[in-house]
């Protein structure tokens, strides 16, 4: 049997019982913010994959939210369908991708420089965007726009009719399919070779190196479709949003989904999601009062995890799991022992 | 005589001003066995990193061939992928993983998709590593990961074999075991062995190649370099008998 690499398999069941709580909560709830929800959920999905399975720490995911916002928005301005600005809001981010990232790890550019590259990618975009007010900048149809950002672009239609535009109750049910396709996907990549590669790389390049694979390619590869996952949440998010402002690109963005992801579990596909939910919620909540500031809330929030669940909430409950089982098994043998004394002493 | 299988000319490797390995010309037959000896800071592990592709482009000098390829400048999973197995001087293993799983790894890249179970079956026959297979290999103790290191380089069934200090940090009766884990690796593959443990590399009773000050020293069978006064003097200095 060839070993599992700590990705054991998917279970359909729960799979499925999960899916269809998610599509049986718009009969419960209003669906504005588990959509919302669902989104953060995808875009803390994309860096959970990359950081928690290759190793690739990004101070600058934002940035490939941003862009397929930002691609997103302009395209549609430009195409009357909403097809290819879809698509393309995947493509373009995954493309800058793997140039920057071809650039980092053919480099070979250590982690440290690695993390502040990718995080001045961030804040140039985030000032070039700022910097865009004004008729001067504008791509075909589409004005960017500045500080104001791109608002009232045509949102996502039903494939092949523009006139039939998806949203509400709709559009919730898309966004989690793109999140359950996106969370198969990541399943998908990390059950084959190509994601156990991933977790040797993650471990120690220079050993996958003396193995014979080529690491740079293999980390391009998936900061490539880390953004691409990056930049279909920064999609959705534009067309739940509406309108795309500078702000996706911002600090404050890059660091909640780091916090998000740490939150939930490093190393786990289910703890990046969960973290970004709970998270986002709180941060929600927050938002409909003034006493306490937000960002102080989350701050402590990470300072807390970090110092009493480092590993996260997902990996908490993991090793919590097996020493339950392990305790379990213990019993029982103790207790088959002690069952077995028993009957020698009867015998005798 | 044997065809060579590995070849330096005129390698060199710079770090600033220091002049790590000056102007190596060396040579490895097939199926040999060769022992690099040398004093701390002789170059032995900046050569073999030069060899493999860890160092190159502007440090780098010379020329490297492997089997008739001039491979200079080639980075190290190219180079590897000749059928190269690498043990690096302190052990490079994939420590969250099980044993098994960085045998699978080792042998799915060499091997592709067929016969890398058995690949890895073979290795934990051949090492005796079943009753470690399924730990991790953070929780090994030094001997047993340097022996999961040289499973890690079999798996991938190289025919030439680069072990840096092997013998480092374990105990007599695991060098006794080492000794003939790596005769029996020699019946089919070439082999150069970077070793300090004198007492090791006299028990491999193999060919010698000294280096000093980054260039080869003396070459020649083990009774004659280790008798060598030059090499008493540069390496075994004061504990020379």
């Amino acid at each position: 049997m060839s070993p599992n690499f700590g990705v054991g398999r998917i279970r359909w069941n729960w799979f499925a019982a999960f899916s269809a709580l998610l599509a049986a909560l718009p009969l419960v709830s209003e669906t504005h913010t588990p959509t919302l929800l669902a989104i953060w959920a995808l875009f803390a999905l994309s860096l959970g994959l990359m950081w928690g399975y290759a190793g690739i720490l990004s101070f600058g995911h934002a940035a490939y939210f941003g862009l397929g916002a930002y691609t997103y928005a302009i395209a549609s301005f430009n195409i009357e369908e909403s097809t290819v600005p879809l698509l393309l809001a995947i493509v373009v981010p995954a493309l800058v991708a793997a140039v920057i990232g071809a650039l980092m790890f053919y480099g070979r550019i250590s982690d440290v420089y690695l993390g502040v590259m990718t995080l001045v990618v961030t804040l140039i975009l985030n000032r070039f965007m700022n910097a865009t007010a004004g008729d001067a900048y504008r791509i075909g149809n589409a004005r960017l726009g500045g500080f104001n950002g791109i608002p009232a672009f045509p949102v996502l239609n039903v494939p092949g009719d523009p006139s039939n535009q998806i949203y509400g109750t709709s559009y919730y049910y898309l966004v989690i399919i793109c999140l359950l396709g996106a969370y198969l996907i990541a399943r998908a990549i990390l059950a084959n070779a190509f994601g156990r590669v991933l977790v040797g790389i993650r471990e120690n390049d220079l050993r996958m190196e003396l193995n014979g694979y080529n690491v740079p390619a293999y980390k391009t590869a998936i900061f490539a479709i880390s953004a691409a996952m990056a930049g279909l949440a920064g999609c959705l998010f534009a067309n739940w949003a509406e309108i795309v402002t500078p702000g996706v690109f911002s600090l404050g963005q890059t660091a909640e989904v780091l916090i998000w992801v740490i939150v939930g579990g490093l190393g786990t596909l289910i703890g990046p999601m969960l973290g970004a939910v709970a998270l986002g919620a709180l941060k929600v909540a927050l938002g409909y009062q003034t006493t306490v500031d937000n960002s102080l809330v989350l701050g402590i929030i990470l300072i807390l995890m970090v110092l009493l669940i480092p590993r996260g909430f997902a990996q908490a409950f993991v090793a919590a799991r097996q020493h339950f089982a392990q305790s379990q098994a213990q019993r029982r043998r103790a207790r088959t022992h002690r069952r077995r004394l028993s009957l020698q002493e009867a015998d005798r | 005589m044997s065809e060579p299988v590995l070849e330096t000319h005129d390698l060199s490797v710079r770090f600033g001003g220091v002049l790590a390995v000056n102007t190596v010309s060396f040579t490895l037959r097939e199926r040999e066995l060769r022992c690099l000896i040398g004093p701390n800071g002789a170059g032995k592990s900046t050569f073999f990193k030069s060899i493999t592709g860890q160092i190159r482009g502007a440090q780098s000098n010379g020329r490297v061939v492997i089997r008739g390829q001039d491979v200079t400048g080639w980075s190290t999973h190219r180079i590897v992928r000749l059928g190269i197995g690498v043990k690096t001087q302190v052990p490079s293993v994939l420590s969250g993983l099980t044993v098994e799983e960085n045998l699978w790894l080792a042998a799915r890249r060499a091997l592709g998709r067929e016969g890398v179970e058995a690949a890895v079956d073979a290795v934990v026959s051949e090492l005796e590593l079943g009753a470690i297979a399924r730990r991790q290999v953070s929780e090994l103790a030094h001997g047993q990961r340097q022996l999961a290191e040289i499973g890690i380089v079999l798996a991938g069934k190289p025919w030439l074999v680069l072990l840096d200090e092997p013998a480092a940090g374990i105990t007599t009766a695991e060098t006794e075991r080492l000794v003939a884990i790596i005769r029996r690796i020699n019946r089919s593959a070439t082999l150069i062995v970077v070793d300090h443990d004198m007492h090791f590399v006299r028990m491999l009773d193999s060919h010698i190649t000294v280096f000093h000050q980054g260039a080869i020293l003396l070459e020649g069978r083990a009774d004659h370099v280790l008798t060598d006064r030059s090499v008493r003097e540069v390496y075994l200095g004061s504990r020379a008998r």
